[in-house]
């Protein structure tokens, strides 16, 4: 089963026909273990990885780290839930060390990332303080080497 | 000025020796020097992984440079390698080398066959050998002053030579066996029982057993049988290995060869005349395989048993009979459906579909009939080959 979900991390665009040929998992199997993993949100969304600095569009990316106080019965995890509903929070992780929760936070500006810290997030009740790193440059994400990667140097026709 | 020429006779001699004029060249090559000129065309043709060797196998190749290892090495190769080297034959296969005495670090498995070949034959002698094989077989033989004798293999039996094909052309000149399972062309790999019946052979012949097992870990849904691991083999059998395939490493050029002292002194003998040793930063990059490197290598193989399936299943889906494949990265179907000869089905495919492959007679008289497709290629890539092939099938059948 292992092998349907690889296939699919890879290329989330493959048909149950085509996972079915490289797995030898006959095709109504792998149809319904996808079904599966999608109802039990072991597979939780296909997605693009998108190079969107490359289509003009501008994005601005900001790692905040975040100290908070953790509560009574819910630790740390009301605070993040409060924290992640908001969209421009795209992840947010519970982090050992010298801060507490992690956050990546987009926008279109550097205005509107700043504006989101200083009026939603730093103001929150628990927050102690924050730290924002700006990014400055992508190179690496999901896995996916951004810009240059290194093709293939091969000849086309070796013994 | 010179004035020879005017006073030199002529004579229609070639400076070239009767042994190589008389060697064929590789059948592959003439492909290369078509593809060269043309543009958009998908390679099937290649006999090397599409993966570029795992990064923590080059960092440490470039540590070594800033560390300075930029001299010989001991003709063997690295002792630390050779010691590796032993404790991974031990574990994988429980065979076990002396790192000292029995194991010699070659320059690729190419070089291993050679020094193989030179270290045990004297002219005449025959080497039994399948056929199709990999180009370098037979050449290798001949240059070394043997004899190579060609045991026909056939899709029916799924490319696999057989002790009783073998036995019938056992003579008293036949000094050894050479096999490579995993196959290269065909991608056929030998049961455990198979290869027992010809270990069998060899003891009851007195003859020795060369095994080019370059593609040993890639095989799919089978188990690998070395054939030094076979009773009373080791001592009989010269197997040749290397980190290409597995790792991929093609470019770094760093095969070994293990066996009895004496065979592997004898080879190291030659080795050392003509090879010094192999280069000291693809030794280095081996250490660190070997010790790190086999998550890597089994996330290749899912992925190329992937392909695999995806080849077959397309190259049958477009009407060609394709046997399955167990090993290396090959597909080996026939195209005798279409009327044409190996040769013109590759060179046509190739100027009309910008598809290339490698005719199968490259690898022999009996791989006549079939093409190599070689699927360390990329899935969209090889997904749009097959949509191709099945164009050009439909319009020659």
């Amino acid at each position: 089963m292992k092998q349907i979900f690889e296939s699919l991390e890879k290329d989330a665009r493959l048909t149950s026909e085509q996972i079915s040929t490289m797995t030898g998992i006959p095709a109504a199997e792998v149809e319904k273990t996808i079904k599966k993993a999608e109802k039990d949100r072991a597979i939780l969304r296909y997605k693009t990885v998108i190079d969107w600095a490359k289509l003009g569009e501008e994005q601005v990316w900001a790692l905040v780290e975040v100290k908070v106080v953790p509560q009574r019965d819910v630790g740390f995890d009301a605070i993040a839930e409060r924290i992640y509903r908001f969209p421009q929070a795209r992840s947010v992780y519970l982090a050992s060390g010298t801060y507490d929760l992690a956050i990546l936070v987009a926008g279109k500006t550097m205005q509107e990332v700043a504006v989101f810290v200083s009026e939603k997030l730093a103001p929150l009740e628990t927050v102690e303080g924050t730290v924002t790193h700006f990014i400055l440059k992508k190179y690496k994400e999901d896995g996916e080497i951004l810009q240059g990667g290194e093709g293939i140097k091969r000849l086309p026709i070796t013994p | 000025m010179s004035k020879s020429g005017s006073t030199r006779v002529k004579v229609a001699h070639s400076y070239i020796s009767e042994k190589v004029t008389n060697i064929p060249p590789s059948g592959i090559r003439r492909f290369f020097d078509l593809i060269s000129s043309m543009e958009g065309v998908i390679s099937l043709g290649v006999g090397e992984p599409d993966f570029v060797t795992p990064w923590h196998i080059r960092e440490a190749a470039i540590y070594s440079f800033e560390k300075g290892y930029t001299m010989y090495t001991s003709n063997q190769g690295l002792p630390q390698l050779r010691q590796e080297l032993a404790k991974y034959l031990e574990s994988c296969y429980g065979l076990s080398y002396n790192p000292d005495s029995e194991l010699l670090i070659t320059v690729g498995v190419s070089e291993g066959l050679d020094l193989a070949l030179r270290a045990i034959l004297n002219p005449g002698d025959e080497v039994i050998m399948p056929d199709p094989c990999y180009v370098a077989y037979p050449a290798t033989a001949s240059l070394a002053g043997g004899v190579p004798v060609l045991v026909p293999t056939t899709e029916e039996h799924d490319f696999k030579i057989t002790a009783e094909d073998i036995e019938r052309r056992i003579t008293q000149r036949t000094k050894a066996i050479l096999i490579g399972y995993p196959a290269n062309p065909t991608g056929a790999v030998m049961a455990k029982k198979e290869l027992t019946q010809i270990a069998e052979l060899a003891q009851q012949y007195d003859l020795l057993v060369i095994s080019d097992e370059v593609y040993d870990q890639l095989v799919y849904g089978i188990e690998h049988t070395c054939f030094a691991s076979l009773p009373e083999m080791r001592d009989r059998t010269i197997l040749l290995n290397g980190f290409s395939k597995a790792y991929a490493m093609t470019g770094w050029r760093i095969g070994y060869a293990a066996g009895s002292h004496e065979i592997i002194e004898a080879m190291t003998k030659i080795h050392q005349y003509t090879m010094l040793c192999a280069p000291i930063m693809g030794q280095m990059a081996a250490i660190e395989a070997l010790k790190k490197g086999s998550s890597e290598v089994q996330a290749m193989v899912r992925e190329y048993d992937r392909r695999r399936r995806v080849m077959v299943k397309g190259l049958r889906d477009i009407g060609l009979s394709c046997f399955e494949p167990k090993g290396a990265f090959y597909a080996f179907p026939s195209v005798k459906a279409t009327g044409l000869t190996s040769e013109e089905f590759a060179e046509k495919l190739l100027t009309e579909e910008k598809v290339a492959v490698v005719p199968g007679c490259a690898f022999g008289q009996y791989g006549e009939g079939y093409v190599r497709c070689c699927y360390a290629t990329s899935l969209p890539e090889i997904e749009e080959a097959l949509k191709r092939m099945g164009r050009f099938i439909d319009k020659h059948r």
